[in-house]
């Protein structure tokens, strides 16, 4: 879906939202409630000055609107894959915009991620990772890496790779896989407003991943390895 | 006698560092805690998982590690090997050590499990920032030959203390995956000095994106070690607008792409290097003196 098409249904054509170049940032009311937006668009690749345009406005929020709650819009194909972002120091940058979604968070801004196109590795890892939760629409797309570049990777065959992938949600893309591993917590299908409005009620600042993805069937030892760690003499 | 950190296994890694006989290990080989998802893809297991946790002792002090083992799978994180990390950072979290220590070495989410291994990151990356928020110091050492990258280059730097050797590597992307993507002229992975002048120790030091270099030897680690279990830098809002206006001069300052310079030498220089050309060829204990020269300068 575009972007532009999304936060119209959420928030009606008044939205305000603004998009600079494939950044995409606004205050927007829904149902009473100010919320900031922040999100990328055109399949974006995050490099450094894209991680830093997020960050800032994650920091203005906290500093000038306590509590207020930061929806994340994820469109992404990744991070930037350029020598000279490596030399900058993606890898911090990256984590500067993590740490900082993560301090919005204990300091009791609710975060909500959406992944409305698709998501990739090291652009959504932190992001919409880092949120309270994270949802997507349906005909979303996530992934590390395409089938044929994973069997390329790992020199293992491709139709290897695809049978498997109809049992095992670890080794295929699709949003649904991520549902059931419990990195992806609701698909948002209908109405995208009780959508919207269902997520900021549910938002605790608990990380129940590992353990969605053992209820799920998904993802079915994170969780009991985590306790067995805990128990272990 | 020098021993160098890099030749080291994770597990020689582990009883050379911390104090000596000390490292009680959970959920060790003998439980045979494997991957799955490897085995399912006819893959070679390892019992670790490529990954040995539990607690010890540094220099009197408890400390709770974690040994990423870069000759299993360099060191990718899957879903067993995750969440093993996981439940260290979460009993942590409860126990409350002097510190925890990550000896990290990691190609980053471990592809044969791709999307587990993703997950398996953020989560890591949120129980790092757990026990940060608890007071409790997160110390990542990086040394290893397969460097510290992707998911688990984003982590270190989620950590409060960054200890580098000159031969260590941090970054996100791998110089290969740059060239298989953009080619040979955008990154050259075969250009050892270059993969070193952007991702490698010095590098690092020079720009603070590590806070301590050392010789790549065991001794040199564990001392570092040692002097970091004091180093807890909780996160604030102001920690993060210092982070962020940093982060933000070096990207308006990064001079522009040249013919004449080499694009670490010329950011080098604009951080106060005056002799960047020299670099690659100078010891650490000449790095260090150098810090200090350009920091009085600032």
């Amino acid at each position: 879906m575009k972007w532009n098409t999304l936060v119209t249904q959420l928030f009606g054509p008044f939205h305000g939202m603004r998009e600079v170049g494939d950044f995409l940032q606004g205050e927007v009311l829904f149902e009473g409630e100010l919320l900031t937006v922040i999100g990328t668009t055109n399949h974006a690749s995050i490099g450094v000055r894209l991680a830093l345009a997020q960050a800032r406005v994650v920091l203005d929020t906290i500093s000038q609107h306590p509590g207020r709650p930061i929806l994340l819009l994820i469109d992404t194909q990744g991070q930037q894959l350029r020598r000279r972002d490596e030399l900058l120091g993606i890898n911090r940058a990256m984590a500067h915009l993590g740490m900082c979604i993560d301090l919005a968070r204990r300091n009791g801004h609710r975060v909500i991620g959406l992944v409305y196109d698709q998501a990739l590795s090291g652009g959504f890892i932190t992001s919409g990772l880092i949120a309270d939760a994270c949802d997507a629409l349906p005909e979303a797309e996530i992934r590390v890496m395409r089938i044929p570049a994973m069997a390329r990777v790992t020199k293992l065959p491709e139709a290897m790779l695809t049978e498997l992938s109809e049992s095992n949600p670890v080794f295929a893309p699709g949003v649904g896989n991520y549902v059931a591993m419990g990195g992806v917590r609701a698909l948002w299908e209908g109405n995208l407003q009780v959508a919207l409005r269902a997520a900021l009620s549910e938002a605790t600042g608990e990380d129940r991943r590992a353990r969605d993805g053992a209820l799920r069937g998904g993802r079915k030892l994170a969780a009991d390895v985590a306790q067995r760690v805990l128990n272990a003499a | 006698m020098s021993l160098s950190y890099a030749e080291c296994t994770a597990r020689e890694r582990l009883a050379l560092l911390l104090d000596a006989g000390s490292f009680h290990e959970w959920l060790p080989p003998s439980e045979r805690l494997t991957s799955p998802h490897l085995a399912q893809l006819g893959v070679p297991c390892a019992f670790d998982d490529g990954v040995a946790i539990g607690r010890a002792t540094l220099a009197g002090r408890t400390v709770f590690v974690a040994a990423q083992e870069g000759a299993f799978m360099g060191g990718g994180v899957g879903e067993v090997h995750g969440a093993k990390l996981v439940g260290l950072l979460q009993r942590a979290l409860r126990d409350r050590p002097t510190a925890v220590l990550l000896l990290a070495e990691s190609g980053g989410v471990r592809l044969h499990e791709a999307n587990a291994g993703l997950i398996a990151v953020s989560e890591v990356m949120r129980s790092v920032l757990d026990v940060r928020a608890a007071g409790i110091p997160v110390i990542t050492l990086i040394g290893g030959a397969n460097g510290c990258f992707g998911g688990m280059g984003i982590v270190a730097r989620c950590t409060d203390y960054i200890v580098m050797s000159d031969s260590g590597r941090l970054a996100m992307s791998g110089p290969e995956v740059i060239e298989a993507s953009f080619g040979v002229e955008e990154f050259d992975s075969r250009d050892r000095a270059l993969v070193w002048r952007t991702t490698g120790g010095k590098h690092r030091w020079l720009t603070g994106d590590c806070d301590e270099l050392v010789e790549d030897d065991v001794q040199a680690f564990r001392e570092a070690a040692i002097c970091a279990l004091s180093a807890a830098k909780p996160v604030t809002s102001a920690l993060l607008e210092t982070e962020h206006a940093l982060l933000s001069a070096r990207l308006r300052d990064m001079p522009p792409p040249s013919d004449d310079l080499d694009d670490a030498m010329a950011l080098w220089q604009r951080l106060g290097v005056a002799d960047a050309q020299r670099i690659p060829d100078i010891d650490v204990a000449a790095m260090h003196a150098l810090r200090v020269a350009t920091e009085a300068q600032r």
